[in-house]
């Protein structure tokens, strides 16, 4: 029998996706909220003088979100439903099981995005370049945090845990770290701890590109290597200690 | 014809708790295969590794050839899966449910939509096809799971306890299912029932303490063991003085004697003799799980 690829990866959107966000509309409302909550304070706080950090902001914690957010559900859907069990022992393919959960969390997200989207049009108006520049950043993002999701997925065997170690993660990698304002406003010796967050680096990236920051071409690379070495390692971590079937 | 076939096979976890001791036997890979066994027993030890989803620790096993271990992505191609603790997805319907396995499967969406359909109104779930699982019974959402591997093309499905919460109606229809799957693939399933063992298997296997204690169809099982007649009397019964075999009395006085075929003849004519009531028959399969797994047996069926 021919097996579909396509059908695999829409399995996983329908379930992890598509049929929540149809049958729980409330789940929708949350994942768009959360973004814009940060974004709406920020602005006020700062007189609009930082909206635009802010709405670039939101669409970093929303990429990271679906990352992160990707550890839960790969969880939840082992441990609880014991669904991956089902499909170790069918033809579905782990790599193709993991992508389409990853996509889900995308699409998942994408009520936001758009918003946020439309909102960095209004408010940053960046050229096409920039805003290529931008996705490209938003993209690595994205995958740094699948990675990170799908290694933190690999140790978790409980699902309470598994969803307050994801609400940690966002917290701790989109909240605190100078992702919704520039790294500038942070007192100088807490500065350096704020480079241990791959988003410090996604959000420099974002902000240099639309005029935001202002870096060296020198040190926007280094931004990118970081981002991009972090990912690596993350991902090489994450596939050493994945298993599909158990020990 | 195929043939489940398992050597030796061994698990131990974190290297040192054993779950399955040199468990060997083989059975035909078509019909019916119960697997019964106490809690605790390597049921679904042995099921989930069959079933590739463990590493086995030592030994081999294979399905029509095709070993567990080294060619598992052979087998995931045959096989399908309902385990023991799975839970339907609460946010989905039946045909949801059913429809996205298919679709991991690798079926069209069409095909999916179709199958899903079919195998929920062959069950008796059309009426629920449509409800969200949450608002299911759990007799129904145990349905609904066991609907997404009948739905698959697996000739070879693995069914861990699925009638564990089923009334007995619901129960005794579900055998009925299974019958009608069973007649083109290979069901192997595990239970706790030994009535459903004995109504449904072509062939029973029974697992004691991580060891197969026996396997083959219920006939040659029976055939193999040291008492297979049981005489049951009423309470206040007297038996003769002299019996070979084992002797059972129960809470409210009533006994059982399992015996040989000779001692069996001889102690119904005794008793006949005597006037006394008693009843004479070939060993159940109750009766041989007890002989083999123990007396406490009997207390954990009824749980």
């Amino acid at each position: 029998m021919k097996r579909s690829i396509s059908s695999q990866l829409a399995a996983a959107i329908l379930v992890n996706a598509v049929y929540e966000m149809r049958n729980y509309p409330i789940v929708l409302i949350t994942t768009v909220l959360s973004p814009l909550s940060f974004l709406i304070v920020i602005a006020f706080v700062s007189r609009g003088s930082l909206l635009g950090q802010a709405v670039e902001g939101g669409l970093i914690m929303s990429m990271f979100q679906a990352g992160t957010a990707l550890q839960g559900d790969l969880s939840h859907l082992k441990n609880d439903f014991k669904l991956q069990d089902m499909l170790v022992s069918s033809p579905a393919s782990p790599t193709i099981y993991t992508m389409g959960i990853a996509l889900s969390e995308v699409i998942y997200v994408s009520p936001a995005l758009l918003i946020l989207a439309a909102l960095t049009q209004i408010y940053v108006h960046p050229s096409a370049f920039e805003g290529f520049e931008i996705l490209l950043a938003l993209l690595l993002m994205f995958l740094t945090s699948i990675a990170m999701g799908f290694m933190f997925a690999t140790f978790s065997k409980d699902i309470v845990q598994s969803f307050a170690f994801s609400r940690l993660l966002t917290l701790l990698f989109t909240t605190i770290t100078p992702v919704y304002y520039p790294i500038t406003l942070i007192p100088l010796p807490y500065r350096y701890l704020a480079y241990l967050s791959p988003t410090t680096y996604a959000a420099e990236i974002v902000q240099n590109a639309s005029g935001l920051l202002s870096m060296t071409g020198g040190r926007a690379l280094i931004d990118w290597a970081v981002l991009a070495g972090f990912t690596v390692v993350v991902l090489v971590v994450s596939a050493r200690n994945a298993r599909w079937r158990e020990r | 014809m195929g043939e489940l076939v398992c050597e030796s096979l061994g698990k131990l976890y974190g290297g040192k708790t054993k779950a399955l001791d040199s468990v060997s036997f083989s059975v035909p890979s078509s019909g019916i295969f119960a697997l019964i066994g106490r809690n605790g027993a390597g049921k679904t030890t042995l099921v989930r590794i069959l079933a590739t989803e463990l590493e086995l620790t030592s030994g081999r096993a294979s399905i029509d050839g095709i070993d567990v271990m080294r060619q598992e992505k052979v087998l995931r191609e045959r096989i399908a899966i309902v385990p023991q603790e799975a839970r339907t997805v609460s946010w989905m319907t039946p045909v949801q449910t059913v429809l996205a396995y298919l679709l991991w499967r690798g079926f069209g969406y069409s095909e999916a939509r179709k199958r899903a359909s079919e195998t929920l109104s062959k069950l008796g779930l059309e009426k629920n096809a449509h409800t969200m699982n949450h608002d299911l019974s759990g007799g129904t959402k145990r349905k609904v799971l066991a609907a997404t591997a009948l739905a698959s093309e697996a000739e070879i499905v693995f069914l861990d306890e699925p009638t564990t919460g089923l009334d007995p109606i619901s129960r005794k229809e579900f055998w009925e299912i299974l019958r009608v799957f069973a007649k083109d693939r290979f069901i192997f399933l595990t239970t706790h029932y030994l009535e459903e063992a004995e109504e449904v298997a072509d062939n029973i296997g029974i697992l004691g303490q991580g060891k197969l204690v026996a396997a083959g169809s219920l006939q040659s099982i029976r055939d193999r063991m040291k008492y297979p007649y049981s005489i049951k009397l009423p309470s206040g019964a007297t038996l003769p003085s002299k019996v070979t075999g084992e002797v059972i009395v129960g809470k409210r006085g009533e006994t059982q004697v399992l015996t040989n075929e000779d001692e069996a003849f001889a102690i119904s004519r005794r008793l006949s003799e005597g006037g006394q009531r008693f009843s004479i028959s070939p060993v159940t399969l109750d009766d041989i799980f007890f002989q083999l797994v123990g007396e406490t047996a009997r207390d954990d069926e009824g749980d």
